[in-house]
């Protein structure tokens, strides 16, 4: 049964390297957001400090956001996605794999980046680990969440501000404890409960959310 | 009508037609009687509030907006659940005359809220738990009305809009909860509203005014909802013939 999902995994990769600009730009979408923010609020290192857990999660939410609307617009645009829904596999199990596939390609190099922005940002050792703990964790759960607004919105006019305006208000607790865990850290806290709660975002989110863009694939396919 | 009374006969756009109709003015009714009631007790009835002295009174409208725009978001999303598990054309349709009389009681309820806030308060905003909560709560509306409008396909529209509404009804407690943590970690709570020693009477005219804005609601969405079924069905016969009685 699995089959299905590491072959989509594969697929899907195979697809993404075949057009890296698109992942660097998502990328380097991410990092000219983050380094704008000091620009536009001044160069103080203790309000940069403060600022930073927020600034980076909200900056890897667009990222996130921008990369969406081609999770499935492609394979619906050349009809594999009518195929996919077509085959004995669940289309859930097929977007589960896409899922991942998208986590891999968008999520994954966030959070590899993240910590050399941290450190522009001026987090100590811990906050820089924390919060690339927070950032892999967390991540799969916007891929997830992102992928029902993608489902929902697909083929649709003006689709990529409509999937904002879907998803971003859904997004909210990841960014709350994404940010909560560095800012807890920081302050002595110690960031485990965000990191546990995150984590059972991002579980709940791989588990359900594919069935819920399954059928929302189903009703854009009708 | 010698056949047995059946609730489902009205899941038919034909049949439900007139009986939402006909159910109208009694809404209607009830809502200004309700609404007048209420203004009498909140207004006349209830005493002045002895820390916060008359301005409290603006609780009538703000709490009963709170409470149905929450209201209104659990019963749309009742209808999706119908609408996806039945397929049920009404139930949509049902969904979207819902949707913008919550989005109102939201805006409504926060509106109040800071001319409220703004005196008792000194401030129009905070980043109270509640407060952030029914923001996003309105989020959620907007984000459902424009999803709806972008689909040209009424069909599709009612489903995509229906798994939205289901979606998001699981999130709202994720949400809630979160906004609340966060909200405990980054300050105290600046609002201190014990309800505690409120007095019967203000329940009361808060009950009567809740009571006036759910029979309001109901109106105005049965009245939307026939809009939504003459233009949907304006191909079919009992609307033509509908609309020609209409003009004779």
């Amino acid at each position: 049964m699995l089959d299905i999902v590491f072959s989509v995994i594969a697929r899907d990769l195979k697809l993404a390297m075949r057009r890296q600009a698109d992942i660097v730009s998502a990328l380097f979408f991410f990092v000219i957001v983050v380094s704008l923010f000091p620009l536009g609020i001044g160069p103080e290192v203790d309000l940069l400090r403060q600022l930073a857990p927020g600034v980076l999660w909200v900056a890897a939410l667009l990222a996130t956001m921008l990369s969406l609307p081609r999770l499935f617009a492609d394979d619906h645009r050349d009809g594999t996605l009518e195929q996919l829904a077509l085959s004995p596999h669940p289309l859930g199990l097929v977007v589960t794999g896409k899922v991942i596939a998208h986590w891999l390609v968008s999520g994954l190099p966030l959070a590899l980046i993240a910590p050399v922005l941290g450190i522009q940002f001026d987090l100590a050792g811990d906050a820089l680990l924390v919060l690339t703990g927070a950032i892999l964790l967390g991540t799969p759960a916007l891929s997830g969440i992102g992928a029902i607004g993608a489902a929902l919105t697909l083929g649709l006019r003006g689709g990529g501000v409509l999937l904002s305006l879907l998803v971003l208000p859904l997004y909210i607790p990841v960014l709350i404890f994404g940010a909560g865990a560095v800012d807890a850290t920081v302050s002595g806290l110690g960031g485990e409960g965000h990191l546990s709660l995150l984590a059972a975002m991002t579980i709940a989110a791989i588990g359900f959310a594919p069935w819920a863009s399954a059928a929302a694939l189903k009703i854009a396919l009708e | 009508m010698n056949d047995r009374f059946n609730l489902y006969r009205f899941a038919s756009p034909a049949t439900f037609y007139p009986l939402a109709g006909k159910m109208i003015p009694w809404f209607v009714a009830a809502g200004i009687l309700f609404g007048l009631a209420g203004l009498y007790v909140g207004m006349l009835v209830a005493p002045t509030d002895f820390q916060q002295g008359e301005g409290y009174r603006i609780i009538f409208i703000h709490v009963p907006t709170s409470w149905m725009s929450m209201f209104i978001y659990l019963v749309m999303a009742f209808w999706a659940a119908i609408g996806l598990a039945f397929n049920t054309r009404l139930s949509g349709m049902m969904a979207q005359a819902l949707a913008p009389t919550g989005a109102l009681m939201a805006f409504l309820s926060l509106w109040t809220g800071a001319l409220w806030g703004k005196p008792m308060w000194g401030t129009w905003w905070v980043w109270d738990a509640r407060l952030t909560s029914e923001l996003i709560l309105l989020f959620l509306y907007i984000g459902y009305m424009a999803l709806v409008a972008a689909i040209d396909d009424a069909r599709r529209a009612d489903k995509a809009g229906g798994i939205l509404l289901l979606v998001g009804v699981v999130n709202i407690p994720i949400i809630y909860f979160s906004v609340k943590w966060w909200n405990t970690l980054h300050q105290g709570s600046s609002v201190n509203l014990t309800k505690s020693a409120m007095a019967e009477v203000m329940l009361w005219g808060m009950l009567l005014m809740a009571l006036a804005f759910w029979m309001y609601s109901i109106a105005v969405a049965l009245a939307r909802v026939r809009t939504i079924l003459l233009e949907r069905e304006r191909h079919t016969e009992w609307v033509r013939k509908e609309l020609a009685g209409g003009e004779q």
